[in-house]
């Protein structure tokens, strides 16, 4: 499932929060160009079965030549493997070529695990607060 | 290894049964005790890998039958085995090493068999070509300092 919203739309007026998803394994993406960032906030489990989604998602805004840098917002993220890391990793490296950035906020604890033992922690900007992650991309 | 209780769970090889096949694992693996959402979570991402690497390399593009056989273990611990009667792996040793891939072009990161084995105690691949894989876990349930008299 894809949102998209207009730039500058107020994030916390149009969440989904409270919503329980159905289906384990359905992802659902927000995307928001906040300046030159492209905000992606995902609610749900990101594995192999919903990883294209996000990819495709990422690839069709970068291909737009808008936004020059990534925030993933995963605070609605309930579970991660490493096929979400594969899309990830995969994004970093595409803004790395262009010269762009990529961070992340909001992540729960399963979420944290599996970017400090791949590593990700340490290439990519963590974030507690959208906000502060904001002020710094 | 006595075996309080079991079940089986056998799919086709599509990738919407990844997360039914760690949320059903997980449910069962209640009945061990008194896990930490963080050892649940462990055991559903160290099932979610096994189950995707069945899917992704074992079937690539076709669909074959993935199955499940998890016990409940005497002194609180869970065994899970995934087996798939895919194209088998050849080196098995390679392939569990960290971020060794043969797909890398499909953005594979290499960790599948990296987190299994950080997530459980114990973790053994069977494998040959052509004669499919059976991936092997055991999670116990750790001591809490709390409960200790």
């Amino acid at each position: 499932m894809l949102q998209k919203k207009e730039s500058g739309t107020c994030y916390e007026n149009n969440r989904t929060e409270g919503n329980k998803l159905l289906g384990g394994s359905r992802l659902q993406i927000e995307l928001e160009t906040r300046h030159r960032t492209l905000v992606v906030r995902l609610t749900g489990e990101l594995d192999h079965h919903t990883a294209d989604s996000l990819r495709t998602a990422i690839e069709d805004e970068l291909d737009r030549d808008v936004a020059t840098s990534v925030l993933l917002n995963l605070q609605g993220l309930t579970f991660m493997d490493s096929s979400g890391l594969g899309v990830i990793l995969g994004r970093y490296r595409r803004l790395s070529q262009m010269d762009g950035r990529m961070a992340a906020c909001c992540l729960n604890q399963q979420v944290k695990r599996i970017f400090e033992l791949s590593g990700l922690t340490r290439i990519m900007g963590i974030y507690p607060t959208e906000q502060l992650a904001l002020e710094q991309l | 290894m006595q075996v309080k209780n079991r079940m089986q769970l056998s799919f086709p090889s599509l990738s919407q049964n990844e997360s039914f096949a760690r949320q059903a694992v997980a449910a069962f693996a209640l009945q061990v005790g008194d896990w930490t959402l963080v050892e649940l979570d462990e055991i559903m991402t160290a099932v979610s890998e096994a189950v995707t690497n069945a899917i992704i390399h074992a079937y690539d593009d076709e669909i074959g039958e993935v199955r499940i056989h998890a016990s409940i273990l005497q002194g609180d611990g869970i065994e899970i085995v995934v087996e798939d009667d895919g194209i088998g792996i050849e080196d098995v040793a390679q392939a569990m090493e960290p971020m060794f891939t043969t797909k890398s072009q499909q953005e594979r990161t290499g960790m599948g068999f990296s987190f299994m084995e950080s997530f459980m105690h114990e973790l053994t691949v069977t494998s040959a070509p052509q004669q499919g894989t059976s991936v092997r876990m055991v999670k116990w349930l750790t001591t809490r300092p709390d409960t200790q008299v």
